[in-house]
């Protein structure tokens, strides 16, 4: 099966022949992949070279001249390094654009922090209008990109090497339901969350979307007031979303994820799965103590 | 896109495109609470008059033409000048002025290109405008479109490192719809030793150097052939 990061550029190079809005800004990373399409459409594949700052502004600048531009490299050199960008060129200046990262939280587990970026769908939440798509499967990551390039506004794709087994609804889905609690998987965790609920009486919801948040289809499955998200970044990101899509009633939330401590250990994406809590012996055991506190 | 109802007192002023560079003064004096960037705005005023006056294909006509030439603000600091520019080349009523800064005004101390007709950027933090002219001007090519692209920096703003990665890149990719004017007061903390027209040159850049006061010769800079390069005027004031 191919890679999520190999079916965006199969799919992106594709479209760059069908859709003459479209326009892609590398700063080197994943360049090789659109190689081809980059003779086809010298214009409109960019690498600018190791530049994030400029990534960022030339997407924003593409966008002022008419485009759709997609931008791309690691979480970390495309969210964290050029924030301020991303505020001004997009945001204050109201433009869209397509992000679409690679690396996620800990897919380069080897390495280490500087490659890692948990806190990408935390700092967007510190910025209005971003519709946020964190794929659990190549499948639905090419869904939810075609669906952003067409869209005209401003779009995060976090795409990963973790991923599920078998391809999901590219939307807010019910995988179960229950009556002791909502669990919300999130993207490429779905898999460890189902192993995880397998013997318990909960309601398990799927989203490869997180922004904006499934707050209709938590409410109208709710069924008891504890929910257990699991989310493949920054643990708790999601726990302000949760609460105010349930403020009208009581509600008891446990927000899973990747510690915000540093795990200065390398190995494996699998040894960092464990390592923060979320395979599915290690999400059992927190939802059960979650659900008899 | 910019939806705005603009009222002020009827016949107060002259008519659209009756003003000249004689007004300016008067017409960015009635801005008054940022006299701490008077310098900064007064040092702009002259470059962006020869620009609108005489080289961008831009007007309030066909200020959302594809085809019109761009002008990117990047000092969006002290942008009285810009304002009194846009004003009397008819952008914006210039009744408009007399409300700069306030609650409900569009015109902020910084410009916010979703109030103000004529404003194509948002700016006030340094160093954001020529990196968006760079992508501006990969658009346009990409498009086929005639547009030029214009930027104006000042020679303090150069001290962000984000224009660089804009400068090395323009000049790697030929961006000959790229054009800046840097406002060179000296206000750079550390100066640029040699000259700031040196590191467009190593980078591949067509530059000029001119008095900042003489419309004639940045007039001349300005209009100056430059293929295959993009284009930088180094205005002293």
């Amino acid at each position: 099966m191919d890679t999520m990061r190999e079916r965006f550029a199969a799919v992106t190079s594709r479209l760059l022949d069908e859709d003459p809005r479209l326009a892609v800004v590398l700063a080197v990373i994943t360049s090789d992949s659109f190689a081809d399409a980059g003779r086809r459409h010298p214009d409109r594949v960019i690498d600018l070279g190791i530049r994030e700052q400029l990534l960022i502004s030339t997407a924003g600048g593409l966008a002022l001249a008419g485009l759709r531009p997609v931008a791309h490299t690691f979480a970390s050199f495309l969210v964290e390094r050029p924030f301020e960008q991303i505020k001004l060129d997009l945001n204050h200046l109201d433009v869209g654009a397509v992000l679409v990262s690679a690396g996620a939280s800990y897919d380069m587990s080897a390495g280490g922090r500087t490659h890692q970026s948990p806190g990408d769908v935390a700092l967007l939440d510190t910025l209005p209008g971003w519709t946020v798509h964190v794929p659990g499967h190549p499948d639905e990551a090419e869904t939810l990109l075609r669906e952003a390039y067409q869209a005209e506004g401003r779009v995060y794709v976090r795409l990963s090497t973790e991923t599920n087994e078998q391809p999901l609804p590219a939307k807010p889905t019910v995988l179960k339901r229950g009556r002791r609690g909502t669990v919300v998987a999130v993207g490429p965790l779905a898999d460890p969350v189902l192993a995880a609920t397998s013997d318990l009486d909960v309601t398990v919801l799927y989203t490869p979307t997180v922004r904006p948040f499934p707050a209709q289809l938590l409410r109208e499955t709710l069924a008891a007031p504890e929910v257990i998200l699991v989310e493949p970044y920054l643990a708790g990101t999601s726990i302000p979303a949760t609460a105010r899509a349930l403020s009208g009633q009581p509600t008891r939330i446990l927000g899973l994820g990747v510690a915000s401590k540093e795990l200065r250990h390398y190995g494996t994406p699998g040894d960092h799965q464990k390592a923060h809590g979320l395979d599915p012996s290690s999400l059992h055991r927190s939802i059960t103590d979650f659900l008899t506190a | 896109m910019k939806d705005i109802v603009l009222e002020g007192p009827a016949g107060s002023g002259k008519a659209h495109g009756e003003y000249g560079y004689d007004d300016l003064r008067a017409l960015m004096s009635r801005q008054t609470g940022d006299e701490k960037h008077d310098r900064a705005a007064t040092s702009t005023l002259d470059a962006l008059w020869v620009l609108y006056d005489k080289v961008l294909r831009v007007s309030p006509a066909t200020a959302e033409d594809d085809e019109r030439d761009r002008f990117y603000l990047s000092k969006g600091h002290g942008p009285m000048a810009y304002y009194a520019v846009l004003a009397a080349k008819g952008f914006f009523p210039a009744d408009v002025l007399d409300g700069f800064g306030g609650f409900d005004s569009i015109l902020g101390r910084h410009p916010d290109r979703t109030l103000v007709p004529g404003v194509e950027i948002s700016s006030g933090s340094l160093g954001h405008g020529l990196p968006l002219a760079v992508g501006t001007a990969l658009g346009l090519r990409a498009r086929r479109l005639p547009s030029r692209v214009w930027v104006l920096v000042g020679d303090g703003e150069l001290d962000e490192g984000s224009n660089h990665e804009a400068i090395t890149y323009a000049g790697r990719a030929r961006l000959d719809n790229l054009h800046v004017v840097v406002i060179d007061n000296a206000s750079a903390m550390h100066g640029w030793p040699g000259g700031i027209e040196r590191r467009f040159a190593f980078e591949g850049w067509s530059t000029a150097r001119v008095n900042g006061r003489d419309h004639a010769a940045l007039t001349e800079a300005f209009t100056m052939a430059h293929p295959e390069q993009p284009h930088v005027v180094v205005a002293e004031v």
